[in-house]
């Protein structure tokens, strides 16, 4: 199978979606020029010149306007040039797009999906290196996905574009250039469906989205110390399979969840805490949590370094709970 | 289409319609039967009934916290929004939304909306929809002069225009933001001046004067559905109820009120408009009040004997939970 990079996957998934339904569009910011910041969005307007729409540096308006054209049965596609930005177009997400099929009990389907590029990458400090996943998986009527790579990239993109409701795609900047399989034709992940990224029998490693290539990392290095680490990728935080990180856990007994953002009231502490309710009595150590700590991105190298969870922290957690 | 007799009384119906309403669901409110809050309409029909009187069915209309109106202009059944103020089962939102959530998608009326300025952005959006699709629907996005001051409202315009998208913003100036004059809140005393910053014409008319909305409206409709852009309409106006239940309306002295209430109440001002053209007299000015009454008896009797909302209900209507991605 031929080899593409995560950003050429969800061109692709954009690509195959605005040509199979017409009602799909894409809008946001510099989404013409370059094709955006992160070339995902390249080649639409020559193909589909009416349904690309590049708009002023307004992304409560841009959300705003996704909505709307949601609810008159369009399917945008809506590019926030980085996931900070969306604190512009809060109630836009969360009064509108969210609550609305629930307020107008039912009658309201808003088929919008946000792209949230997100994480640290390039040292662009506080403001352009959040997360926030968990800010979203709080909010009933959202659906929260965040692909660590490019196969699940394309799966769920489609997926996402053909959601009756809203979904917040976070896309990790660091993983757009991460290679990886990726099928020519037309496939789709559902949702709330984890992925087992790869097998082992002693420790269950759940990983979120950019800490997935880490942890794999962490289980390569894991194993001159004897020790065999299975990966559990959500890939969607909202619907979460506790199912299939459950049954993971009641066979290895300890649990270590890691994800890039802050710990603290973060998607992890749902994780643990759903693991505590559901799977205590089969665990033999206390999960472990591996998170930033909670502090805004700082911009100098060596500050973000000891920040931004590595494989060695994930191996550090690893070794905790098989002590 | 230019007001004649047939039209006339078809929008006063809907005057009385809206202002019994209104005045029936405050009624229940201090009989415990409507609960929450509730953001009357009253003194500023003129506005709602002139500005859907031009629309289609398949048009959109996005509304505010004040919006029964709208609803009733717009054409959803009284009944059920009775009953979704009563929190029944059978109400238009099936209990979910109430007051400030009422909505009617068979009829296109997307919702009333709680959050100041909340409607601007999605009903640029319809209107984007519009453009896609290349239909020649419009979209009506009402709003106070609250919402002016928010930058939902400025990028609202700002797209409507650089687009030249098919919508109609309405703002309802009636002179307080909850309970703030707006002279004391505001740099610009018309809204309707704001639209020149948007490059879009900016209307200022007398929301009491039904033929002045009326006029207008006609004008920015015909200009959206022919695809030249958007318009501002600014519909000066007053509320004769408090912002919500509960407002002692310390801001405003009863001498003001009243005086509203006596010589600017826009069905008085309608009514007496088509006396002298002799289209409408005291027999059927007193019928077609008596009608609307009995709409709203019977309004409140089907909220009355509609059943209350399942317990188990709570958790649907959240996701669609029917769907299933297939390839």
């Amino acid at each position: 199978m031929r080899t593409i990079a995560l950003r050429d996957a969800l061109r692709e998934a954009l690509h195959e979606e605005m040509d199979r339904d017409d009602s799909v569009f894409v809008i946001g910011e510099d989404v013409i020029a370059h094709g955006g910041p992160y070339t995902v969005t390249q080649g639409i307007v020559d193909k589909w010149p009416d349904r690309i729409f590049e708009t002023p540096i307004a992304e409560a308006g841009i959300v705003g306007l996704g909505v709307g054209a949601a609810l008159a049965g369009m399917r945008p596609v809506v590019e926030i040039m980085y996931v900070d930005f969306i604190t512009c177009a809060m109630d836009e997400v969360v009064n509108q797009a969210a609550k609305m099929r629930y307020m107008t009990g039912g009658q309201a389907s808003v088929p919008i999906v946000i792209r949230l590029p997100c994480g640290p990458a390039r040292l662009v400090a506080a403001q352009h290196s959040q997360i926030m996943e968990s800010w979203f998986m709080h909010v009933p009527g959202l659906q929260v996905v965040a692909p660590s790579t490019p196969y699940d990239a394309k799966g769920l993109m489609k997926t996402a574009i053909r959601s009756p409701d809203p979904v917040a795609f976070f896309e990790y900047k660091a993983l757009y250039v991460s290679e990886g399989e990726v099928p020519e034709d037309d496939y789709v992940i559902p949702f709330g469906k984890a992925d087992i990224k790869r097998d082992g029998e002693d420790v269950t490693v759940v990983a979120i989205g950019g800490m997935v290539p880490r942890a794999l990392e962490a289980g390569i290095a894991l194993e001159d110390e004897g020790y065999d680490i299975e990966v559990v990728d959500p890939r969607t935080l909202a619907p979460l399979d506790m199912e299939t990180i459950c049954e993971s856990v009641r066979r290895t007994g300890r649990a270590v969840v890691c994800e890039m953002d802050s710990s603290f009231a973060g998607t992890g502490a749902e994780i643990a805490a759903a693991l505590a309710e559901q799977c205590f009595h089969d665990l033999r150590a206390p999960i472990v949590r591996v998170g930033s700590p909670h502090v805004p991105m700082p911009f100098a190298e060596e500050l973000v370094n000891v920040t931004v969870p590595d494989s060695a922290a994930v191996c550090g957690a690893v070794r905790k709970v098989m002590a | 289409m230019t007001l004649n007799a047939d039209l006339s009384r078809r929008i006063y119906t809907d005057m009385w319609r809206i202002r019994l309403f209104e005045e029936e669901a405050l009624r229940q409110t201090s009989l415990g039967t409507v609960k929450g809050t509730l953001h009357t309409y009253c003194g500023e029909e003129a506005i709602a009934v002139a500005i859907c009187a031009h629309l289609r069915d398949d048009d959109y209309v996005l509304g505010t916290h004040r919006s029964h109106g709208h609803c009733l202009a717009k054409g959803a059944p009284m009944d059920r929004m009775m009953a979704e103020l009563f929190g029944r089962a059978t109400g238009s939102c099936r209990a979910k939304g109430g007051s400030m959530h009422i909505a009617d998608f068979s009829r296109n009326i997307l919702g009333a909306n709680g959050i100041v300025a909340g409607g601007i952005g999605p009903g640029t959006g319809t209107a984007l929809a519009s453009r896609i699709r290349k239909s020649d629907q419009v979209s009506v996005v009402f709003f106070g002069d609250g919402a002016a001051a928010r930058g939902p409202f400025h990028e609202g315009l700002l797209f409507g225009s650089l687009w030249k998208l098919p919508v109609i913003y309405v703002c309802e100036n009636n002179g307080y933001q909850q309970w703030v004059p707006r002279k004391n809140v505001a740099v610009v005393d018309s809204v309707a001046d704001m639209a020149a910053s948007y490059a879009i014409p900016g209307v200022s008319v007398d929301g009491q004067d039904l033929e002045a909305v009326y006029e207008a409206a006609g004008e920015a409709v015909d200009r959206a559905r022919r695809g030249e852009g958007p318009t501002l309409i600014e519909a000066r106006t007053y509320r004769f109820y408090g912002h919500s239940l509960g407002d002692m309306e310390e801001y405003r002295s009863r001498e003001e009120v009243d005086d509203w209430r006596e010589n600017r109440d826009p069905i008085k001002l309608f009514s007496a408009w088509m006396k002298e053209r002799q289209w409408l007299g005291d027999d059927e000015d007193e019928a077609i009040r008596a009608g609307a009454a009995a709409e709203v008896a019977k309004s409140v009797a089907y909220a009355e004997e509609s059943p209350l909302p399942d317990p188990e209900d709570v958790l649907t209507d959240v996701l669609d939970t029917e769907w299933r991605v297939s390839a």
